[in-house]
């Protein structure tokens, strides 16, 4: 079986919500039982065969051609299979995302990943704000899985964030780790302000030094047995965390936010 | 049957189920490791009074282990589920948090899931930092040393304990170098421990005594000083009997264990004073796992 493939035939004028091309609830259809399927897109609902060309059967391995930063919700909910988007993505990528994996080529925008339960996404380009974090108003930001940035990501990574790693190769924006529950963020590059604002607990780990604020302390250098694990657990993935001679256990550990409960940790590499 | 002028009587090890699990101990050396499973493994001779049985399974190389570090693998065995738990984490609380540099992993993937830092966690006062990798749940207990790391849970499986033979030998020196030998063959066998003092017991045991308050009692019918006052089992020549116990995942596992260890019994031979092998059994009522021993050694 050849993959289900959605090529765009045109770059749509306003947003389009994909939210109902996922694995699990295109399960059993034809292809013209797709091509009917409507799909919001401001006031207007189009069909599925208006804005693409569809072509292959299987329905747990899904290809998004040509895609565009404006087609929003792709993979809402993924409860397993596969979905590669070549091109970029928009808003709420992998949304709620409860199993499977998520690839895209290009970059994506606010929101990837929010609330994500399980599974896997791996972006090659750039992501947006949120990543991984709660929608507004919500105290649940990501719950677990595993998400790959390979470039650089906006502000408010991981808000609320309460289980799972998030991977980012490039730079961070301000805010990372905001008012983080549990989980770990790992930064390659470079980190911008307000680093672990109001985060509970979690783990920040680093390989620059970042500017911390005046309620995070220093609690000294310190060898920890747990970081060869987690990068052992980093194996497995196309990236620069799955090479060894990335891996580091020595680091300068920063407790915080001592405005908030503190037992969140900042640790930079040695 | 007899092998190099070894006879191997016509009789069979009488074995029970139990539960059992494996732990991984790691450390800054293999030093230090060993000291700690050595600690966790101590007093854990015989479920009679110890509450279970507990031995080194064997040393693993750094890239065995979890943390890639020098690490030992130590398996507890108990009656059942509820009492292995209490004796490892109470071990794993004394003996191996309480050791320096020390790490705590599971050893099983299956099975049951039993606490083993699940509860040591407490002891970091609010400290401690949950991590989950790859699916498992590490606990990091702040201590002061550094962090103890430890696994949250390890797997208990069903297995089988109280494997065993005797070694029946003209002489003392001659019965304990015997059952070195054996204990060195059998300690490559993976899924086995041999869990008495240096893996050999010189007070094998039968079920009842005189005394109304002891469950079990010398086995006179081996004692080779009551040859001439009980109904002995022995013969003139022997002056000394030592056994080996084993306690095994699967019956498997134990019958490749006792073949190793007999095998390397007989191949010292009646020239060394070796005379016969036996097995302690209740008459087959008690235990539903028989090791016959014609049979493994066919």
């Amino acid at each position: 079986m050849s993959a289900l493939t959605f090529t765009l035939k045109y770059k749509p004028a306003q947003r389009v919500d994909l939210s109902p091309l996922v694995c699990n609830q295109l399960a059993g259809l034809s292809l013209a039982d797709i091509g009917v399927i409507p799909l919001q897109s401001g006031k207007l609902k189009l069909r599925v065969d208006d804005l693409f060309t569809i072509e292959g059967s299987d329905t747990q391995d899904i290809v998004i051609n040509s895609s565009t930063d404006n087609l929003d919700f792709i993979g809402k909910e993924l409860d397993g299979g596969r979905i590669s988007v070549n091109g970029d993505a928009g808003a709420y990528l992998a949304f709620g995302l409860k199993a499977g994996e998520i690839k895209v080529s290009g970059n994506v925008g606010l929101y990837a990943a929010c609330e994500m339960k399980k599974g896997y996404l791996e972006v090659s380009g750039n992501a947006g704000d949120f990543l991984g974090a709660a929608l507004p108003g919500n105290k649940m930001g990501m719950k677990g899985g595993t998400i790959l940035i390979k470039g650089n990501v906006g502000e408010r990574v991981g808000d609320h964030m309460r289980r799972g790693n998030i991977l980012i190769e490039g730079n961070a924006g301000d805010y990372c780790g905001s008012r983080m529950t549990a989980g770990t963020i790992a930064v390659m590059g470079q980190t911008g302000r307000y680093l672990g604002y109001a985060m509970r607990r979690g783990t920040l780990l680093l390989w620059n030094q970042p500017t911390l604020s005046a309620s995070f302390n220093d609690c000294g250098a310190h060898t920890l047995a747990f970081l060869p694990i987690l990068f052992a657990s980093f194996k497995s993935l196309n990236s620069r965390f799955a090479d060894a001679s990335i891996a580091f256990n020595r680091v300068q550990r920063y407790a915080g936010d001592m405005s908030e409960m503190g037992r969140g940790e900042v640790l930079v590499k040695l | 049957m007899i092998i190099n002028g070894v006879s191997i009587d016509a009789t069979f090890a009488e074995a029970f189920p139990m539960k059992a699990t494996r732990a991984i101990i790691t450390a800054q050396n293999e030093k230090w490791a060993m000291i700690s499973a050595q600690a966790m493994t101590g007093f854990a001779t015989s479920v009679i009074a110890c509450g279970c049985e507990g031995a080194i399974e064997r040393v693993l190389d750094p890239s065995e282990t979890p943390d890639g570090r020098p690490g030992v693998a130590i398996m507890i065995f108990a009656m059942g589920g509820k009492g292995l738990a209490k004796q490892l984490e109470t071990r794993a609380g004394q003996c191996v948090l309480t050791s320096p540099t020390s790490a705590l992993f599971s050893g099983i993937d299956g099975g049951i899931r039993t606490p083993l830092g699940k509860n040591l966690r407490y002891f970091g006062d609010g400290f401690q930092i949950s991590k989950q990798i790859s699916g498992k749940r590490y606990w990091r207990i702040p201590v002061m040393d550094g962090e103890f790391l430890t696994e949250a849970t390890t797997g208990q499986v069903d297995a089988i304990g109280g494997g065993n033979f005797l070694v029946l030998a003209e002489s003392q020196p001659q019965a304990l170098a015997a059952c070195e030998a054996a204990i060195d063959e059998m300690r490559k066998i993976p899924n086995v421990i041999m869990p008495f003092p240096g893996g050999v017991v010189r007070s094998g045991s039968k079920v009842g005594s005189k005394y109304k308050t002891l469950g079990a009692s010398t086995n006179d019918a081996f004692c080779p000083t009551l040859k001439g006052m009980t109904k002995t089992d022995l013969s003139p020549e022997i002056e000394s009997v030592m056994e080996i116990v084993i306690d095994g995942l699967t019956k498997e596992d134990i019958d490749k264990a006792m073949r190793v260890g007999i095998q390397a019994v007989c191949d010292l031979g009646a020239k060394n004073g070796i005379k016969r092998i036996s097995a302690g059994n209740y008459g087959g009522k008690l235990g539903p796992f028989h090791f016959h021993l014609q049979e493994i050694m066919a």
